[in-house]
């Protein structure tokens, strides 16, 4: 039944058979948001965000994140708690190697069957052999190879670990770990495919809360409630509809009118305004683990010398981005007193604006004229990038550093990180998992991965980061810590600007919404009474 | 028939551009509008920097988005700059612009048109051919799969509208020399030995050049059209340049959340400039046609 | 010489046409700078697995080889997957393709509704306050860049006065669509005798046509005025005028019926260039047609998409300029005798 809705929707190209009427847009909650996704299927090759967020609601994981009220009042998962949703309860070995899960028995597929260890077998392994996001995220936490999953029986399912990782749980809880219908994957699999990817990217196999009712690629993804659903509290919205629309002008026109619920993912200053006028629920968390920055090549003249980093670091204007780029909405990353510790991770940097300082390091660095320079943004972040680029090219050009701006195209943006041959760049980066450790394993460390888009390498900083991800002691991990963020931030590889703000925005009679670490949005959290 | 009207009238001098822009001017109101409108534009293109009251790249993060003023006439935007002066310094740019890939365009596209309708045989079918298919390509998307193949500079933005424009003038100089060919004059100065480019240069250029100014008139305006269509899909030009259409795409969001002046000034500038354009087209063709004298 | 004749022999000239059209996509969406391999590696991909990627697109075989692969596929139909959406471009442009069309015929139907009386009207007394305001009218509509006039009309007329459904699409989600004939959601709703899905639809595309339409509604009044002048003061217009047949037949069926021919050609360029600078209506309104879908494919380096698309563009080029070649010969049968 369901493949012969998408499949209509497909061919036709055309809004679905959804039952007609106003009660309908009653009952619908109208997501509207920028992009939307290019798969169902999270493991497939150059799956999307907005495809994260999909597969979140159609499919379940074995274990989940609580939530917790936050100081400001607004909801957002808890890193720190691990809750049930396939698997009703887990054990794990005292040696820490082997974490048994002992499955839900009125779990079923949205096509009816019963979720069993086999299918999680089959789709952790999909996982670690298809390559890819999936297999990357599931190396975070030393799971590497199908050997490592078993179905001991029908019920219960067990994961063995090479070496004690406190991460394997996380990664389990992250939207990565799907449990597929692995009948249903496999009849559709074949000699070619074995792991039915294309089939899966367009159909969904999940025992999710929300199932897929009909996906038009680039206009609308449309969720209806599983009445079957057990694996938690029973979500309040019949049916969601998630629409593309691309321009922010849009968007807003859209809300303010009642068309749509919900904005996701809104413009900085939209939300200010949203904010300040009252009409709407603003849900404005910080991202966790993240921030935006001016990126410095590390490895090649000029930029290898730390006094012109940390010339650049003085010149540039931390206030003035703050209230005309981030709307104030963000925390700055600058101006810090405090001695950095992982609690307050991301912690902001000493550096404050200071030009005479700067043009003096500068001058002892051996460019008492400056020198000219690029820096490049990313094309399709263009809000807020750019404006943050042309302020830091006003602001070094006062020092004498003059840079010509080059916006590149998204599709050219991955290439150029990966040829690492910008010497400046405005970029963001954000870790899913919540330890400043694994940010800087990422960001900072000398194994020189993409997201090290300095190549920057301090061989004390390396040394840190690996001891802070073997510890248990937790007052060397303090220590350690408080190490490698001290030496970035005084080297200043990347200077650090904002944490930014993920704000969402509510038509005022739907509540609920929760923050979570992948940023997309939850639907059974939502309620519209 | 016109093309025939046009090559009984070269017997008299063409005349210069200057005569034939103040005979159109004096004719109709509106043409009348478009060279006063004109003659603005290029001031505001020669002297505008000199003119702006402020720094048109200079930032004030105290006054971003502020509506307009006494100070500020046109408001501000979102990153304080003074919304006037941009405008102003974006004329340049603009024209610049336009003027680049029109003439680019012109010089290139009359070339081959000439030839082809000149010379005939194979040259005209390989020409022909090649304008088909030029011609089968979604030109808007051409233009950006160049600037973003190439990079966004000015010389890339203006080679794009140039080679997407240039099937126009092929044709119009195809057709209107194939015509020439035949008349008497051309044949004289065939007989008398002059060469090929000689003709072309001396012969049937001068009598190109009235249609062609048409024909370039409507095409400054889509130039900018199409510089500004690049912008707002992220393909404009390098920031910070002061360009209408980037400002225009840039502020397209600030209409909904009531900041109407940052897009609705540079807009109205890009109207103002494309209308005086194209009005300027409209009237030519007044004057050049004998039977409208 | 048949009207199949003048057909299989237009598409058969056209041939070179399209194999050129489709050697110089290949060639540019192959140069692209950017990588699509590293695309869609996603965020977190080392350079080994970018190189996995493009083992998988055949990307590391020499362009040759990649050329001959495509003619393969291509000579099966197939266009690919699409990496930006992740279903067949098939798929795609047979879904999107409609939807662009059904908008772009709107818009240049609303043209030639306004723009060719109105060039008549401007022909009848050239100079005059009306021929000046038609003008300064219609110029006024081309003068805009489209995506900010859409988003004006947008501001206008759905966010200010609530007159226009909201800017999503083709059909309001809610609105029950009509079983798929041709595609058209007008002509189907129609042929169904769905009148409140017409009316639904119709409402949908008011905006984003008119958008378009104002685009095309200066050369068409620009050509149709032209054209009647010339037909107005040609000979046989004179003999009508002296044989003292009415003025409205004079105008409407001698002199019109002469002037339609250039404003039919002018009609086949008008389209085409309507559907290139679609992208950017597409996009405004958040249409679901080819032009929005194939900008975020150039964006992301999706050749697939590109060539797939730039394809389907030439080819309807084709079919338009064989469709104007028609309606010169049934405007003007001598057209389709002569040759050429």
């Amino acid at each position: 039944m369901l493949r012969l809705s998408v499949a209509s929707w497909v061919l036709f190209g055309l809004a679905p058979v959804v039952v007609t009427a106003a009660d309908t847009r009653a009952e619908t909650l109208v997501v509207v948001t920028a992009a939307g996704p290019n798969s169902m299927d999270i493991h497939g090759v150059g799956a999307n965000r907005p495809a994260y967020g999909a597969s979140w609601n159609l499919y379940d994981r074995l274990v989940s994140f609580g939530s917790k009220v936050l100081p400001d009042g607004s909801r957002s998962y808890d890193h720190t708690q691990v809750v049930p949703e396939l698997a009703e309860s887990w054990e794990i070995s005292p040696d820490r190697l082997s974490l048994t899960f002992h499955l839900r028995r009125d779990a079923v597929f949205h096509d009816g069957s019963p979720v069993t260890a086999e299918d999680l077998k089959w789709s952790f392994d999909r996982a670690v052999s298809v390559g890819g996001f999936p297999t990357f995220m599931f190396k975070a936490g030393s799971l590497e190879s199908p050997e490592q999953f078993a179905a001991v029986d029908r019920h219960t399912f067990r994961v063995t670990l090479p070496r004690p990782d406190r991460l394997a749980l996380p990664v389990l809880a992250s939207p990565v770990a799907i449990a597929i219908n692995s009948r249903l994957a496999r009849s559709r699999a074949t000699a070619q495919d074995p792991w039915a990817m294309e089939w899966l990217k367009a159909n969904d196999a999940g025992s999710g809360a929300y199932k897929l009712v009909a996906w038009q690629p680039g206009t609308q993804t449309a969720f209806e409630r599983f009445e079957a659903w057990k694996s938690g509290p029973r979500p309040a919205l019949r049916r969601v509809l998630v629409r593309e629309v691309p321009s922010a002008g849009a968007q807003l026109a859209l809300l303010r009118r009642g068309d749509a619920d919900v904005i996701f993912n809104l413009p900085a200053k939209d939300a200010r305004d949203l904010a300040a006028e009252g009409r709407f629920t603003l849900a404005s968390n910080l991202v966790e683990n993240a921030m935006w920055y001016v990126g410095l090549k590390a490895d090649a003249p000029p930029f290898d010398q730390v006094k012109v980093r940390q010339a650049v670091a003085l010149a540039i204007p931390y206030e003035a981005i703050m209230s005309s780029v981030a709307y104030g909405r963000g925390r700055a990353l600058f101006g810090g007193t405090e001695p950095p510790t992982a609690a307050t991770w991301p912690s902001p940097t000493p550096w404050r604006t200071d030009l005479t300082r700067a043009r003096t390091l500068l001058a002892e660095a051996g460019y008492p004229e400056g020198f000219a320079s690029r820096l490049a943004l990313d094309q399709s972040l263009a809000d807020p990038s750019e404006p943050i680029a042309l302020l830091v090219q006003e602001a070094l050009a006062k020092i004498g550093i003059r840079v010509v701006i080059e916006k590149i195209p998204g599709a050219n943006w991955r290439a150029a990180l990966l040829r690492k041959d910008l010497p400046m760049l405005v970029n963001n980066m954000g870790g899913w998992l919540n330890y400043p450790e694994y940010f800087f394993f990422w960001a900072y460390h000398g194994q020189n991965a993409v997201f090290n888009t300095m190549s920057y390498h301090n061989a004390r900083l390396d040394a840190l980061v690996e001891a802070a991800r073997r510890e248990t002691d937790d007052e060397a991990y303090q220590r350690e810590v408080a190490g490698f963020i001290t030496i970035a931030y005084e080297e200043v590889p990347r200077v650090p600007l904002y944490q930014p703000v993920l704000d969402v925005a509510l038509r005022k009679p739907v509540t609920g919404y929760q923050y979570w670490f992948h940023r997309q949005l939850d639907f059974r959290q939502l309620a519209k009474p | 028939m016109p093309s025939v009207a046009a090559a009984e009238s070269v017997r008299s001098p063409p005349p210069t551009p200057w005569r034939l822009l103040a005979r159109a001017v004096t004719g109709n109101p509106l043409s009348l509008l478009a060279g006063a409108m004109l003659v603005l534009f290029l001031g505001a293109a020669l002297f505008g920097p000199a003119l702006a009251p402020h720094d048109p790249l200079l930032t004030n993060a105290s006054r971003t988005l502020a509506p307009p003023s006494a100070d500020h006439w046109f408001g501000t935007d979102q990153l304080g700059r003074d919304i006037f002066s941009r405008v102003l310094a974006g004329t340049r740019v603009d024209f610049l612009i336009a003027l680049g890939s029109v003439s680019l365009a012109a010089t290139l596209g009359t070339t081959l048109g000439m030839c082809a309708g000149f010379l005939g045989g194979r040259t005209d079918r390989l020409v022909g051919r090649a304008m088909d298919m030029l011609m089968a390509f979604p030109l808007f998307v051409l233009a950006m799969a160049i600037v973003a193949a190439l990079g966004n500079s000015v010389a890339n933005i203006v080679c794009a509208s140039a080679l997407i424009n240039l099937p126009f003038y092929v044709r119009l100089a195809r057709t209107e020399t194939g015509v020439l060919r035949q008349a008497g004059f051309i044949e004289a100065a065939r007989l008398s030995g002059a060469r090929t480019p000689r003709i072309l240069r001396r012969h049937v250029l001068p009598n190109l050049l009235a249609p062609l100014s048409v024909q370039a008139s409507l095409n400054m305006g889509w130039a900018m059209l199409n510089a500004a269509g690049l912008s707002f899909i992220g393909l404009g030009l390098r920031p910070p340049a002061p360009e209408w259409g980037l400002m225009v795409s840039e502020g397209a969001g600030y209409v909904v959340s009531g900041e109407w002046w940052v897009p609705l000034f540079p807009g109205i500038a890009l109207m103002l400039s494309v209308l005086t354009f194209n009005l300027l087209g409209d009237t030519l063709p007044a004057v050049v046609d004998p039977r409208r004298r | 010489m048949t009207v199949l004749t003048l057909i299989s022999r237009r598409l058969l000239a056209a041939l070179p046409t399209l194999a050129g059209v489709l050697v110089i996509t290949f060639v540019i969406t192959r140069t692209l700078p950017g990588d699509p391999a590293a695309f869609f590696a996603g965020p977190a991909a080392s350079q080994e697995a970018v190189g996995q990627i493009r083992e998988k697109l055949g990307l590391n075989r020499s362009l040759p080889v990649q050329f001959g692969v495509y003619l393969r596929d291509l000579a099966r139909g197939d266009l690919g997957p699409a990496l930006t959406t992740g279903q067949p471009v098939r798929v795609e442009l047979a879904q999107r393709l409609p939807a662009s069309l059904e908008l772009t015929a709107c818009g240049l139907g609303f043209a030639l509704l306004v723009g060719v009386p109105l060039g008549i009207a401007a022909a009848t007394r050239p100079g005059s306050w009306l021929d000046h305001g038609g003008r300064l009218v219609s110029t006024l509509g081309v003068s805009l860049p489209s995506f900010f006039l859409g988003l004006l009309l947008i501001y206008v007329f759905y966010y200010r006065l609530g007159w226009a459904p909201a800017p999503l699409g083709r059909l309001d989600a809610f609105v029950l669509p009509p079983e798929p004939v041709t595609h058209f959601l007008l002509v189907d709703a129609l042929l169904r005798g769905e009148f409140a899905t017409f009316r639904a639809a119709a409402a949908q595309l008011a905006l984003p046509a008119l958008t378009v339409g104002l685009f095309a509604l200066a050369p068409l009044t620009r050509m149709t005025r032209a054209a009647m002048i010339e037909a107005l003061a040609s000979d046989y217009v004179r003999a009508a005028r002296a044989a003292g047949l009415s003025r409205a037949r004079i105008l409407l069926v001698y002199a019109l019926h002469n002037a339609l021919l250039p404003v039919v050609t002018t009609l086949g360029m008008v389209f085409s260039y309507l559907l290139g600078i679609n992208v950017l209506v597409e996009k405004v309104f958040a249409w679901p047609g080819l032009g929005s879908f194939s900008f975020e494919a150039l964006l992301a380096g999706d050749y697939h998409s590109v060539q797939g698309f730039i394809l389907t563009m030439g080819g309807l080029f084709v079919l338009l300029n064989l469709a104007v070649d028609l309606l010169y010969g049934l405007i003007d049968p001598r057209v389709a005798r002569s040759p050429g």
